[in-house]
């Protein structure tokens, strides 16, 4: 926060989720229906160094082609883009109906360098849970967590 | 070659796990009754540093500081049934380490365990200053050194099994070599088994978290629910002669294993799947299979190996300065956008040439970069109850005390309401890895001779 913005009140009353911030940065264009990755899938995080891995595997194994299609390392690298990773690398473990990804460079320096409580990124997963995704073909939502996401 | 399967239970998954871990493991080992180890794995990345700086000032110290909560209520119990020991609780101090364990051995009446050290991973001593400044560069001389670890791997372990020890006690070791190890000596596996070595590389990496394969670092309310979570149970391994494995728990503990508690520990730090690198193998876990077996068991195969790489991760640390950290929180009506009024009159105290990490705990803390970018593109809430972190680190520690007593002098000077000011300025271990050619390292093992290393 190297040049922060001094607010006298809040204006508003959204909270910091990942779908207000979506919707702060994106044009609207079109609307269309998503849920929250967590429905589709469960993520762990892990670190070595300066780069984070965050597993993404299927609640369902019939998820699977389609978390393959839409959660692609372009997508993810740009949810985490204020984090600014040098590169981000997606492996295919179809034998476990999950993937794997590797975020280069998104831990402010790692447990060393980073000034960030959670230097390891522990909660990264968490964020990765957040991305909105398209629903898969025949999949009840049944209401919980669907997001109206802007489309460009 | 044995048949039957080898147990194998872990007893701690980091530095400063739970103490109560091992009895249930144990426990259970024995009234399966087949042959079993018990591995203790105590060390973060930098874990052995601080050990190092420990030892400094009390050169009898510098292993694990809980070793008698860890071992003790489990050492003679162990030593009686035949249950192998092997833990990097060494730390900075293997010696030191196995002759403690050898005087709680003796106080429970067991005065002849016969424990191992393993040696060679220090390479902080002046004879592997050319080696170190070859790898990572010139820049070595400008580090302040406190601790050069090499990654050993499974060899010295499985040798010193084989060569009658009971307890063998590591320094830095890869986690899951502390596996590998007592399976390479029941199983009589070659050292190029790659297979094999892969296989029970990847039950050693169940393992080696602890209950991050029970279901530790899993639940999830109402999505991935876990029985008695606060009582969860260590994990078992029964590893295969192939090499295989089936994954379980402890008798009578919480917890659960299941394909999603398995495939979350499978991938956890693991880079690319067809090639995690330990120095013992290559591990390829890219067309791993888990099968439920139910009740709290998991069948994990597929796993193949690799030959090992040409060299060794080491780890340096070095002292890197000072952190600094300060917090003051705002609470009711507007709190958020006093605890930003707040961080706005810090950051235009101390100026561009002293930058500093904001945090708004309760609004956006541990989800925002250093930078800030984040916090700064996140729409201004309506938080009701938020506490301002103010963080830093310079090598000058009057540079870094600068933000402790800006924060503090919030108390008068800042916006309306602010309470609760706590400020920490403590010394940083920085670390730098890199690769050392294998046959530049020399690890070994020797059986203790009590009461030599006093």
């Amino acid at each position: 926060m190297t040049s922060p913005t001094t607010t006298s009140a809040a204006t508003s009353s959204a909270s910091l989720t990942a779908a207000t911030l979506t919707s702060a940065t994106n044009s609207v264009a079109s609307t269309s229906l998503a849920v929250p990755l967590y429905r589709l899938a469960h993520s762990r995080a892990g670190d070595k160094g300066n780069r984070s891995n965050l597993s993404l595997i299927a609640h369902d194994p019939a998820y699977y082609d389609h978390l393959v299609e839409h959660i692609t390392a372009d997508a993810v690298a740009r949810w985490f883009g204020y984090r600014q990773p040098a590169h981000v690398e997606r492996y295919l473990l179809p034998t476990l109906c999950a993937m794997n990804f590797v975020l280069d460079e998104v831990l402010d320096g790692g447990v060393n360098g980073s000034l960030n409580l959670d230097a390891h990124g522990k909660g990264l997963s968490f964020w990765l849970l957040d991305m909105p995704v398209a629903p898969p073909p025949g999949f009840d939502a049944n209401g919980d967590g669907i997001i109206e996401q802007t489309v460009d | 070659m044995p048949t039957a399967p080898f147990l194998i239970g872990s007893a701690s998954g980091f530095s400063g796990d739970r103490t109560d871990a091992a009895g249930p493991v144990v426990d259970t080992l024995i009234a399966r009754g087949g042959p079993a180890a018990l591995m203790y794995e105590t060390l973060a990345e930098r874990t052995l540093a601080l050990a190092q700086l420990e030892r400094e000032h009390h050169p009898q110290g510098g292993f694990d500081p809980q070793l008698d909560d860890l071992v003790g209520p489990v050492i003679e119990r162990c030593l009686r049934h035949d249950i192998a020991i092997i833990g990097n609780f060494g730390a900075a101090n293997p010696p030191g380490a196995a002759q403690r364990l050898h005087d709680l051995a003796s106080a429970q009446g067991i005065p002849d365990a016969r424990i191992a050290i393993v040696h060679g991973d220090d390479l902080s001593g002046p004879a592997y200053r050319d080696l170190l400044r070859e790898c990572i560069g010139p820049q070595f001389d400008d580090l302040d050194v406190v601790s050069a670890n090499a990654y050993l791997g499974a060899e010295a372990i499985a040798d010193a099994l084989r060569g009658g020890a009971q307890i063998v006690v590591a320094g830095r070791v890869a986690d899951p070599s502390l596996a590998v190890g007592p399976a390479m000596a029941h199983f009589g596996w070659a050292a190029d088994d790659w297979e094999r070595l892969g296989r029970a590389t990847m039950a050693g990496h169940l393992l080696e978290c602890g209950t991050q394969v029970t279901g530790g670092y899993f639940a999830d309310p109402g999505f991935k629910d876990v029985p008695d979570l606060h009582a969860v149970g260590f994990p078992i391994a029964e590893i295969n002669a192939d090499g295989s494995c089936v994954i379980g728990k402890a008798d009578f503990t919480g917890g659960c294993v299941d394909p999603r508690t398995v495939k979350e520990q499978l991938l956890y730090e693991v880079h690319d799947p067809a090639r995690y690198l330990t120095p013992d193998v290559v591990a390829d876990i890219s067309q791993a299979r888990v099968v439920d077996l139910g009740n709290d068991r998991v069948a994990l195969g597929g796993v193949t190996g690799h030959a090992r790489p040409d060299r060794l991760k080491v780890n340096v640390c070095y002292r890197g300065g000072w952190l600094a950290e300060a917090e003051i929180s705002y609470a009711g009506p507007r709190a958020e956008a006093r605890a930003r009024l707040a961080a706005d009159v810090i950051i235009q105290r101390l100026g561009p040439d002293l930058p500093v990490r904001i945090d708004l705990i309760g609004a956006v803390s541990i989800l925002g970069d250093d930078r800030g970018d984040m916090l700064r593109g996140a729409p201004h809430g309506s938080a009701r109850d938020v506490r301002l972190r103010v963080a830093c680190s310079q090598h000058d520690k009057r540079q870094a005390q600068r933000i402790v007593r800006e924060v503090t002098a919030l108390y008068t000077n800042g916006p309306a309401g602010g309470g609760g000011v706590r400020t920490t300025l403590k010394p940083r271990l920085n670390l730098i890895s890199c690769f050392v050619p294998r046959e530049a390292v020399r690890s070994g093992w020797n059986m203790l001779t009590p009461g030599s290393t006093a």
